[in-house]
């Protein structure tokens, strides 16, 4: 990737598509925009066929859910000090154990559903990274882009799968990776690690049975803390000219 | 009177031995010829990306091994270097070198668990018995850096767990290996692991020559793959395809050229493209991978010897420090202590890193929040893309060309269920 290539992105799709997006990131040596729903698919068209974007190549398409973001699972308090973090089976804070209503806010995410997708020019060799938040929280819709990009397909039936994403427009909107007859969408962050239901064959029912989950206890091993660290702002910016030539 | 001829349906896998693992594909079938094909995918799907929100950032780099289970290393490579690029951090050079030998060692080790289960799959069984000679040995050498044969947990970020050992590890005499078995095994065993892979490099273009003598001009091969499975240039690209497959199709695209990492940029090798798009063309390329592969290591094996030096970073925030110096230092064992109990923070930030993994692009989406667990971990996985264009392709070959074009994927379904 050539640097005036990668310097030129980020103002050509200024450019080009002035307020139709918004938040054009460039952070280590990437591209990122945000992309309102309704002017997604035709962005997407633009963005595969003008001959400065050629992003022939639909590399990535995944779900991403902000709840929770930042949040650390225990405060580092005076107890925890004194006696360490608790294995966190009772605990009451950290991901999966709170919802969007109750969670803490955080100022830099809204919108709690994002579809994250990457673009790659096989032409220009470049890459691109887009955000399409869906409006609602409670029913996450986006636009699909399989006419644009067919590959998408599987990777938004998983996006769905995982976070119950609905993709406007996909022509087959399954369940990929979870088994079939699954009940909610794993991924999210209020779907606890150890799951709803566990599986067992019942001797006398003669097949196999669902059960609420008793075998295993929301366990954390190890804490969730977020620190700040000054040492990695003086170290990234020392790598920036690394990047820059790659 | 008119008879109603209706398609059939048919389950192939979840176990079927050509179906790589646990495939489940819903086949539509007009007599012999498909009509629709549809993979039913999941089966081993283990939530890695979900476990991985879970845990401190090192202690998922065991579970990128197990996705695509026959190519480790690279898989690690993607997950670390997304890492590195958050941190803004760079791996040592030597380490750069060893990650570069041993992407190449796993590529061979990958194309070889290809080419032997699929002329296996298409009915030839030689092949595979050759390939595993040489996957054995292969395996040696993961097993010499790192103590495990396949799920290596080598890289880390910020460097290499450790330095290559200086005594390639020998045969003990037991039951099974004595006497002049024994002398034989351990005849290339006697200097460094970097002699033993120079060793290596020395005879296995001529092994390459032993699976093309089989293959490559064979009749029955070239019948169940010439013209099966084409996938024009146009479609390669429009269905998200990267590495052997793309190349099959004639596209010029591999990363390690156009978007170079670890030592990529130094090395000199080619890159193999395919005319026709079919399988034929894809087995070309990748056997053709395998000798550019062996080049690479030869380079490297020679850069390593010359040039001694760290493998890791010397960042206590990233990487432990040494035994000796926790002995004296205080502040060494504190930085012991908080890097094995709590991990590191990682600066809130995304990154996207890929590398060319023997299958095709293999990229890790990481999104921090400052925390010591990623808050969104995303593994592209190269099979996940390409099975999905399967009923695109398939439809109107016959029953016998599914198995084909299963194989020519080199589908793993560790990293396609993730």
């Amino acid at each position: 990737m050539a640097d005036e290539n990668k310097n030129s992105l980020a103002d050509e799709l200024r450019a080009h598509f002035g307020d139709r997006i918004s938040n054009v990131v460039e952070y280590v040596g990437q591209t990122t925009i945000e992309v309102q729903p309704i002017h997604w698919l035709e962005i997407a068209r633009e963005l595969r066929d003008l001959p400065q974007f050629r992003f022939e190549q639909l590399i990535d398409l995944c779900g991403v859910d902000y709840l929770a973001y930042g949040e650390d699972e225990w405060a580092t308090s005076e107890e925890a000090t004194s006696r360490g973090f608790s294995r966190g089976v009772e605990g009451a804070a950290g991901p999966g154990r709170f919802s969007w209503s109750t969670r803490p806010r955080h100022e830099q995410w809204q919108r709690r559903f994002a579809s994250v997708t990457h673009l790659l020019s096989l032409s220009n060799n470049q890459r691109l990274r887009v955000r399409v938040f869906a409006p609602e929280d409670a029913l996450p819709v986006v636009p699909s882009v399989t006419s644009v990009w067919p590959v998408a397909d599987w990777f938004e039936r998983e996006a769905f799968d995982l976070f119950g994403i609905v993709y406007e427009g996909h022509p087959d909107l399954r369940r990929i990776l979870t088994d079939y007859g699954f009940v909610g969408h794993p991924f999210r962050k209020d779907f606890p690690l150890i799951g709803n239901v566990e599986v067992r064959y019942d001797p006398e029912a003669k097949r196999v049975i669902y059960e609420p989950v008793t075998s295993v206890s929301p366990r954390v091993l190890v804490a969730r803390v977020v620190r700040e660290d000054s040492r990695w702002k003086t170290a990234r910016d020392e790598a920036a000219d690394d990047w820059k030539d790659n | 009177m008119a008879t109603e001829i209706r398609n059939y349906t048919m389950n192939f896998g979840p176990q079927h031995p050509a179906a790589h693992g646990v495939l489940r594909l819903v086949l539509e079938m007009d007599g012999e010829t498909v009509v629709r094909a549809d993979p039913h995918v999941g089966l081993l799907h283990r939530a890695t990306e979900k476990l991985a929100e879970s845990k401190p950032y090192n202690q998922s780099i065991g579970y990128m091994d197990r996705l695509d289970y026959v190519s480790m290393m690279c898989n690690e490579h993607a997950y670390v270097r997304a890492i590195e690029t958050l941190m803004g951090i760079t791996a040592p050079d030597r380490a750069q070198w060893i990650r570069t030998m041993f992407d190449e060692i796993t590529r061979i080790l990958n194309h070889l668990m290809w080419i032997g289960s699929n002329a296996l799959d298409l009915g030839a069984m030689a092949v595979f018995l050759y390939a595993f000679r040489e996957r054995e040995e292969l395996m040696d050498v993961y097993e010499a850096v790192s103590g495990a044969r396949m799920h290596a947990t080598y890289y880390r970020p910020g460097g290499v767990y450790r330095d290559l050992p200086a005594q390639m590890p020998k045969y003990k005499e037991s039951r099974w290996h004595k006497g002049k078995d024994l002398e034989a095994f351990n005849k290339a065993r006697q200097g460094s692991m970097l002699d033993y892979l120079d060793a290596f490099c020395e005879v296995f273009p001529k092994r390459v020559d032993e699976y093309e003598e089989l293959l490559t001009e064979n009749r029955i091969w070239k019948q169940r793959t010439v013209g099966i499975g084409i996938v024009p240039r146009e479609q390669a690209i429009q269905w998200g395809m990267t590495g052997p497959m793309l190349r099959g199709s004639g596209v010029e695209w591999d990363l390690r050229k156009k978007q170079p990492y670890a030592k990529y940029a130094e090395v000199d090798f080619d890159i193999p493209v395919g005319a026709n798009g079919d399988c034929y063309d894809r087995y070309l390329v990748r056997v053709e991978e395998m000798r550019q592969a062996n080049r690479i290591i030869k380079q490297c094996v020679n850069w390593l010897r010359a040039n001694p030096g760290p493998v890791m970073i010397e960042n206590y925030k990233v990487a432990p420090p040494k035994r000796e110096e926790m002995k004296e230092d205080m502040e060494a064992l504190i930085h012991h202590f908080k890097l094995f109990t709590e991990g590191y923070t990682v600066p809130a930030g995304e990154a996207y890193a890929a590398v060319e993994a023997p299958k095709g692009e293999f990229g890790v989406y990481m999104i921090s929040d400052g925390a010591n667990k990623p808050f969104r971990v995303k593994c592209r996985a190269p099979s996940f893309a390409h099975l999905s264009s399967m009923d695109s392709i398939i439809r109107g070959y016959m029953l016998a060309d599914v198995v084909a074009m299963v194989g020519t994927y080199d589908l793993v379904f560790g990293e396609v269920d993730r």
